[in-house]
């Protein structure tokens, strides 16, 4: 053996051990993710979303355009009877006239109106705290429309043509934010998180306390829109 | 005292289910309209995701649990008049609530998945409660109506009856709790909203139970005296204040707390449509203007103005639930309270309606679906007494 195959050995070596401990780095990651696909979701997690308004501006919508281009929205010119599962809503008090701008979504509640009324329960709360609708069983009646308190839902008015295979529709049914449920499943960010420029929208796991969300709630504080209904909502705000 | 179908061979009654035909044939129609183009083809929007349809249906469901008084007095007050007049009571109830539902279910985004609703219950949803109150109160007074009309079953017919009406009673509960319970609306989220749907009930369904009665035995030809019409008569008038009653209640109580002043100057003052339908429809031809025409000497003992109150009476009832249910979504959700809001998604702006024409035909489909129903069931069985003259009522009764 010569003495450069020893020193590629040598060095084969310390490569494989690289990757190996660069493996079990990465595995709190993945064991994170892969026991949620393979099981469901767990009550281990809350997913939750933390908005700093001062840093939304109120010309840039790019977190509006990202959710329609992931998740298929398109506008048939008809804004009434559009999708919107997000909004950007401005915010002015009349005393003073400071104006915000603040995007709006379904505030995945824990305990969400929604799915209190819907006669079916196909409204309902995943175990990580996400609200959805299950469109298999969704009959159209619109109750929780009425129910929602952030006007989040809408009801798809008219057929759907070039619909994404991870997130199905349609007409007839209620639908609302998924909070990009095919995203987080796989460890990525909802879009609209991953479209903010500023980082004014920080998503992450409420229930981990050394989480970027949590310990930013922890330090600065939210507020919840309409807390004062007790609902308990995943999605926080900064600055109002 | 003889009991008789009627005979529903006329031109008169072939008429009728020729034109209550006709009007279920142009609801189907629209509903084939509205579910084939999806919903945008109605005024239906994200801001008012309930709509006309709704408004009929919640009438005549509402009406339904009403109707049923009639026999309920007889039956668990134990007033002997009312014991004639109870098939025909519990027969418009079951059609009633008949036709309500199917406007309510011909007006879901899926309609085609009803059984899903019949396999899959959130209990926690006042709507699958209702689910089992409706079809409990089609059984419960099945069995009465059973009951009423078989003479060997005839005696327990009031026990059966005073389940009825604890039934009816928890059902009109549920119908108004749909509203009372959506804690995030303003013009909703309030115990009264219960026991205010079930005052209104008792006059809304007295109403359609009175013109159905007249109608009946005028075109017929048989004998409704004066004694049966003035106790109904009597009654009516006290429902209708009790449901202008409940209706002050609640807006006094909104008036009181800041917190709704808003929604109440857009219901009472400046909410265009809303506010006309509160004030002209259902305070002033709803209420007020009936119970003139039933107590004033020179109208009181009028049949044409008895008939005219009834009408005003259901009229008025349908302009309650457009202000009730449109109005309520009409106003905007409040995220922000105090603040000033605008979105692409109509935040904080008054939501605009107008009723399309296939949701007004399939609410009138509704009607007619009841009014087929109560047709078609007096000619096959044994609903009406024969007469319903003084001579056969009044107790006190001496010819003249």
């Amino acid at each position: 053996m010569s003495d450069e195959t020893l020193h590629n050995d040598a060095r084969r070596r310390f490569l494989g051990g690289l990757a190996a401990m660069s493996g079990l780095a990465l595995a709190p990651g993945v064991t994170l993710i892969s026991p949620a696909r393979a099981e469901g979701a767990s009550s281990d997690v809350r997913w939750g979303m933390l908005i700093d308004i001062n840093k939304c501006q109120s010309d840039c919508d790019n977190c509006i355009g990202a959710c329609a281009a992931e998740n298929g929205l398109k506008s048939h010119g008809r804004p009434t009877t559009d999708p919107q599962w997000i909004r950007k809503v401005s915010v002015k008090d009349p005393s003073s006239g400071n104006e915000k701008s603040l995007p709006v979504m379904c505030q995945h509640c824990a305990n969400p109106p929604c799915a209190d009324v819907c006669p079916t329960g196909a409204s309902f709360k995943r175990a990580d705290g996400v609200v959805l609708v299950d469109r298999h069983i969704c009959i159209g009646c619109r109750y929780c429309m009425m129910a929602c308190p952030y006007k989040a839902r809408s009801f798809v008015h008219e057929d759907i043509k070039g619909q994404k295979p991870h997130m199905p529709r349609g007409k007839g049914t209620v639908e609302s934010c998924t909070l990009c449920v095919h995203r987080i499943d796989e460890g990525r960010l909802p879009a609209c998180v991953e479209s903010c420029e500023t980082g004014a929208m920080v998503f992450g796991d409420l229930n981990d306390p050394n989480s970027g969300i949590s310990q930013a709630v922890a330090k600065y504080g939210a507020t919840r829109i309409r807390a004062d209904l007790g609902l308990d909502p995943g999605v926080m705000y900064q600055g109002i | 005292m003889r009991m008789l179908e009627i005979e529903g061979n006329s031109s008169g009654w072939w008429g009728l289910i020729g034109l209550f035909g006709l009007l279920i044939l142009i609801a189907l129609g629209s509903v084939y309209y509205m579910e084939h183009n999806g919903h945008w083809v109605t005024g239906m929007s994200n801001q008012v995701v309930w709509g006309t349809p709704h408004v009929f249906a919640v009438f005549l469901i509402v009406a339904a649990s009403g109707a049923l008084n009639v026999a309920s007095i007889a039956s668990v007050f134990g007033k002997p008049m009312y014991k004639p007049l109870s098939p025909l009571s519990a027969l418009l109830a079951l059609a009633l609530l008949a036709g309500g539902l199917a406007v309510l279910v011909l007006d879901l985004g899926r309609p085609d998945r009803l059984i899903v609703a019949m396999t899959h219950y959130n209990f926690k949803s006042i709507f699958a409660w209702n689910i089992y109150l409706y079809t409990g109160f089609f059984a419960i007074v099945g069995v009465y109506l059973w009951f009423l009309l078989e003479r060997k079953m005839n005696k327990h017919s009031s026990k059966v009856g005073i389940f009825a009406f604890l039934w009816r009673l928890a059902l009109t509960t549920g119908t108004g709790s749909i509203f009372g319970f959506l804690v995030a609306r303003q013009a909703y989220d309030a115990a009264i909203m219960a026991p205010m749907f079930i005052v209104m009930s008792f006059a809304y369904g007295l109403a359609f139970y009175l013109l159905v009665l007249m109608a009946l035995y005028s075109w017929t030809g048989r004998d409704l005296g004066d004694f049966v019409i003035d106790k109904l008569r009597g009654l009516l008038v006290v429902f209708i204040a009790g449901a202008l009653y409940m209706a002050v209640v609640q807006h006094l109580t909104n008036l009181y707390a800041t917190e709704h002043h808003a929604v109440e100057r857009f219901i009472l003052l400046e909410g265009g449509i809303y506010t006309t339908a509160f004030w002209i429809g259902q305070v002033l031809l709803g209420a007020l203007f009936p119970i003139f025409l039933l107590l004033y000497p020179g109208t009181r003992n009028s049949r044409q103005a008895l008939g005219l109150a009834c009408l005003l009476v259901i009229l008025g009832g349908l302009a309650q639930m457009y202000v009730t249910i449109i109005g309520g979504q009409a106003f905007p959700l409040v995220l922000f309270p105090g603040m000033e809001v605008s979105s692409s998604f109509f935040d904080g702006q008054v939501a605009s309606y107008t009723p399309s024409t296939p949701e007004v035909g399939l609410g009138i489909g509704g009607i007619a679906i009841t009014l087929l129903l109560v047709t078609v069931g007096v000619k096959f069985l044994k609903f009406t007494p024969e007469t319903l003259g003084d001579e056969a009522m009044d107790p006190h009764y001496k010819a003249e």
